[in-house]
């Protein structure tokens, strides 16, 4: 997490050739190979975030031109509208479960597989590899088959499928994201492994324990991935959409209890044709989303640490 | 110093022993989705639910069968060819568009290449609902809901910047001299990008290529919104359909459909596993 490797442009300047070409012609050149992302940054993000919050101020149901409304999407949004509140709580109660069991889980592991000599690698890989198809609707189909009513959890704890009791089908979900902790685990691994081996060696010669160790040494140095992965791991838990849809049959069911923020405004949107309301909750999502970051990285000052600090 | 390592070694051997089972048994419990795919797409219809048995008393090939004919006319083999056509658009344009940008940023000098790049960082962590509606009205206007446009273009406009900054960290750690040296030898920014840079930045490619590949294929949320005519379907929103079905008649068929499904990203991921692994774990490291 360093930003050490930004060139420095003095080196190129003393070493140029004289048959270096004028600099307004190596300018060009740059923004030749720029342009299709301007292109796509202008066209496809800079735009439809302005576009979007314009409509957001607006009843808009894509046929009939928009009609200005001001501020009564949010005022709807805020005080009388008892399912979006719902979409709320079910998404922040999903990522307060999901992101902390994940990395805490993906933490464990990637410490368990540290000092593994044999197998390591095998490890590595056969834990990853949730991640990749976690996403799929094929297994949140499974999922679903999984903890419903004669699935296989029912069968084995006897408390009738999952999925159909509001506060546990969440809880089904979470387990889902749970699942995919390799991907997080991965990260820490190669976290783990740049630690120098001398800070354990002088720790044990002074007597640390194992615990005092990993407290003191561990998780200092690895404090920036922690960091990282949390940012990564509640942005995209923010944004959760198949397994939701799966699980719950694209209704956000039992009693609204997985009707996730996505969820609710690909219905309002998608479903009830109410553009102008699902611009409202889409920009209430990324102001969210924002806030929530802004203050990761405010707290992160006081328990992310640099190793690297003197060079930034 | 000997003394020491005898009294030590054995707790350290079972240790290693604990280890190993633990990580074995959790390989189990994880492995049990995936082994339950399996199982009951082979299942008959009175076995799948009521059953703890994962293994089916006889294989019913006969779901397999019943999924190639595939969702609403649409047979197996067009909905995969959907798929891959989908994915392999994004893969061609994803490495094409962002290992152009990337090379900008990593490597040549121009105006306000500072905020430019902290704004390509800063839609890594844009939720993609926040732009999701005015895309759906341009594509609307354009005339290109319900065609394989709204889904590929993007992606040839470099808009997974996770992509471009995955490409810059490459770049970066290639040495400088060599385009010093092809720039001697005549070569412009072009031919140097395509002749020297390009090639050596083949890992960030392949490792660009199959994320994109994977994520692609497994995407529901913008398949779901552009495209309705059943023949255009994606394997993914084939599989969409079953979703209100609550019938239990239709899970052999369903699983059997949803095994087809996974089948390229596991023969992806057995492929390219090393690549998959060490670009995740690079992606942390070198941010």
């Amino acid at each position: 997490m360093t930003t050490t490797q930004i060139p420095t442009p003095a080196r190129t300047q003393d070493v140029d050739p004289p048959t270096k070409p004028p600099r307004r012609q190596r300018e060009g050149a740059a923004w030749v190979f720029l342009s299709p992302w301007v292109l796509g940054a202008a066209v496809l993000t800079l735009l439809p975030m302005a576009v979007s919050l314009y409509l957001s101020f607006t009843d808009y149901d894509l046929f009939n031109p928009p009609q200005w409304v001001g501020l009564r999407n949010y005022t709807q949004m805020f005080t009388e509208d008892p399912r979006y509140w719902r979409s709320v709580v079910a998404t922040l109660t999903y990522v307060v479960i999901a992101v902390p069991l994940q990395l805490g889980l993906a933490l464990v592991v990637a410490l368990a597989l540290k000092g593994m000599r044999r197998g390591k690698g095998f490890y590595r890989s056969a834990f990853y590899a949730p991640s990749l198809l976690g996403a799929s609707m094929s297994i949140a189909l499974v999922w679903r088959a999984i903890f419903n009513d004669g699935g296989t959890v029912d069968n084995l704890l006897g408390t009738g499928g999952w999925v159909n009791k509001p506060g546990w089908a969440l809880f089904t979900v979470a387990l889902l994201t749970v699942w995919q902790f390799g991907a997080p685990m991965v990260i820490f691994l190669a976290g783990l492994q740049q630690i120098p081996a001398e800070l354990y060696e002088a720790a044990a010669v002074d007597g640390a324990s194992r615990w005092r160790q990993f407290l003191s040494i561990t998780v200092p140095m690895l404090s920036p991935v922690i960091f990282f992965n949390l940012v990564l791991q509640t942005i995209q838990a923010f944004q959760v959409f198949t397994p939701a849809f799966a699980v719950s049959a694209g209704k956000g069911g039992p009693a609204d209890s997985t009707l996730f923020y996505t969820l609710y405004l690909y219905d309002r949107g998608f479903v009830a044709s109410h553009m102008g309301y699902a611009s409202a909750m889409a920009w209430t999502l990324l102001l969210v989303i924002g806030a929530v970051t802004a203050v990761l990285f405010r707290t992160s000052r006081s328990w992310v640490f640099y190793a690297s600090e003197g060079d930034r | 110093m000997t003394t020491s390592t005898v009294a030590v070694r054995k707790p350290v051997a079972w240790r290693r022993i604990a280890l190993h089972l633990g990580c074995l048994a959790a390989l189990l419990v994880m492995l049990y989705p995936l082994a339950w795919l399996l199982a009951t797409s082979l299942k008959p219809a009175d076995e799948v639910i009521a059953s703890l048995d994962l293994l089916p008393s006889s294989l019913e090939w006969s779901n397999y069968k019943t999924a190639l004919d595939g969702v609403n006319d649409v047979s197996v083999w067009q909905l995969l060819g959907n798929s891959l056509f989908i994915a392999g658009g994004a893969v061609v344009g994803n490495v094409l568009s962002c290992s152009l940008a990337a090379y900008a940023f990593a490597r040549l000098r121009f105006r306000f290449r500072g905020p430019l790049f902290a704004f390509m960082i800063a839609t890594i962590m844009l939720p993609h609902h926040a732009v999701l509606i005015p895309q759906y009205i341009i594509f609307n206007q354009l005339g290109m809901v319900n065609t394989y446009w709204p889904l590929i273009l993007p992606k040839f406009l470099a808009t997974e910047a996770f992509f471009v900054f995955l490409i810059v960290q490459f770049m970066r750690g290639l040495p400088r001299e060599l385009e010093e040296a092809a720039r001697i030898d005549g070569c412009g920014p072009f031919r140097s990008f395509f002749l020297v840079i390009l090639p050596l930045t083949r890992p960030a490619l392949i490792t660009t290529a199959i994320f994109t590949f994977i994520w692609t294929w497994n995407d529901f949320f913008t398949q779901l919104i552009y495209l309705f005519s059943p023949e255009k379907f994606t394997l993914t929103l084939a599989l969409r359909s079953f979703v209100d079905a609550s019938s239990q008649s239709a899970f052999g068929p369903m699983f059997a459909m949803s095994v087809i499904a996974l089948l390229p990203i596991v023969l992806f991921f057995l492929a390219f596993q090393r690549f998959l692994v060490e670009g995740m774990a690079n992606s942390g490291i070198k941010g």
